[in-house]
């Protein structure tokens, strides 16, 4: 199996990718409500912002977060000034390329979802006394939860597969931002590592996979049990 | 049993979808009144009106003393004590038979509540259905959930967009049997949809014929 090393590799990209997804959850279901819901001026230039890490080349979404966070960015700056901390070469930063290249298709997936709600139901709601806000949260939130299942393990696998963006903007340190795709490509130029590239990229060959058919059964689950006669 | 039943409704209101104009005015007095005409007047859109789903570009809207749109009120449909049965039923796929039906009486102050749970159950025959899935409900079924529903909510008026025309024949008298008992026993004033000349003789205190 994988030596300790290697563990701690894996507990890492877990870490990372744990925390982008979770930490993107509520800006990319905002953002995916904006999005099916309102027409608003500027909704093609968000739309297209928010698509963009998908097609721009992962490299210069790590540049472009170089210069925002960088210590002379404007993010960077003023995180620095308020807060006292960079996410410069931290596990932080790597968490947070990961969000940004996630961002997509979390929003995707949670957009198809919440366009597939029949908003009558919202209406049947509202009769029954629901204000605006609590037939959100009993009646689209719980109809749209599938796909906000399937968007947070799509943002997961997707996460920590992230290389082009982390490596750009954190670097490849060892212990901090040397997530599994990156530990892969460090042990590719050492000679005589044929051995740990082959764990590390089964390990996550069976991460990607299982995580695609828990996203399955989580869905299949959902459904099942509402189509199954209940006495 | 609903507080006041002697309740007169008095509706005035146009509102322009498209190329269409909907208008209607009338007012009715308790019982059931069913609003008649063919396919295409807009009787949902004067429904979803009244239920505060569907804005009028002016009039008003009267319950009994309360004004619920006009005069410069537009009450949100939370506020307005409207039940409405929809030609669907339309129950939440994702909440049981009787998370269904306490959806609005939990929402409703106690105060305005005027039938519990069980006692609905047996008013409408539903009991044995509470711990199903609204999936696994035949239409008639469905139906009789819709409308303990919406009694459960303690509304001051019904209102029923063509609940039976999903139902086949046998159906359709069990469910005409329900919406009867609602006129007569609990005295519930009810606003009904109907294309049907048959259901509206058989149902109707007081016809409204609409007209494009």
């Amino acid at each position: 199996m994988l030596s300790p090393e290697e563990w701690s590799i894996v507990a890492l990209s877990l870490k990372v990718g744990g925390v982008a997804v979770l930490a993107t959850l509520p800006l990319a279901f905002a953002l995916a409500w904006a999005l099916a819901r309102y027409r608003f001026p500027g909704r093609v230039l968000l739309d297209g912002l928010v698509h963009l890490p998908l097609v721009l080349p992962p490299v210069v979404t790590g540049w472009l977060l170089l210069l925002a966070f960088g210590p002379l960015g404007p993010i960077g700056r003023w995180l620095e000034c308020w807060f006292g901390v960079s996410v410069m070469f931290r596990w932080t930063g790597a968490a947070l390329a990961a969000a940004i290249m996630a961002l997509p298709l979390m929003v995707r997936a949670m957009r198809l979802s919440i366009e597939a709600i029949d908003r009558r139901f919202e209406g049947a709601a509202r009769t029954l006394g629901a204000s605006r806000w609590h037939a959100f949260w009993t009646i689209s939130l719980p109809l749209a939860f599938p796909g906000v299942l399937a968007a947070l393990v799509l943002g997961f696998a997707r996460s920590i597969g992230e290389f082009g963006a982390t490596i750009t903007f954190v670097s490849n340190i060892p212990g901090e931002t040397r997530t599994l795709p990156l530990a892969i490509y460090s042990a590719l130029q050492i000679p005589g590592a044929e051995a740990m590239v082959t764990r590390l990229a089964l390990f996550s060959v069976a991460l990607s996979l299982g995580a695609l058919i828990l996203s399955e059964w989580l869905v299949r689950r959902t459904h099942a049990e509402r189509q199954r006669h209940g006495d | 049993m609903p507080k006041d039943s002697g309740m007169a409704i008095d509706i005035d209101v146009e509102k322009r979808r498209g190329e269409r104009i909907i208008a209607a005015r009338f007012t009715a007095g308790p019982g059931l009144t069913a609003l008649f005409g063919p396919s295409g007047v807009g009787k949902t859109s004067l429904l979803a009106m009244v239920a505060g789903l569907l804005r009028p570009d002016r009039g008003h809207i009267r319950i009994g003393t309360r004004t619920l749109f006009g005069d410069g009120i537009d009450l949100p449909p939370e506020a307005r004590r409207i039940g409405y049965v929809f030609q669907d039923g339309r129950l939440f796929p994702h909440r049981r038979v009787r998370a269904n039906l306490l959806y609005g009486h939990q929402l409703a102050a106690p105060a305005d509540r005027w039938m519990g749970l069980d006692e609905a159950a047996a008013f409408l025959g539903i009991g044995h259905l509470l711990d199903r899935w609204p999936r696994s409900l035949s239409g008639g079924e469905a139906q009789r959930v819709a409308i303990g529903r919406a009694l459960l909510a303690g509304p001051e008026i019904l209102l029923m967009d063509e609940p039976l025309s999903s139902l086949d024949a046998a159906r359709r008298g069990d469910i005409m049997a329900v919406i009867e008992r609602i006129r007569d026993e609990l005295k519930l004033p009810i606003l009904y949809v109907s294309h049907d000349r048959a259901e509206v003789d058989r149902l109707a205190t007081e016809v409204i014929a609409l007209d494009g």
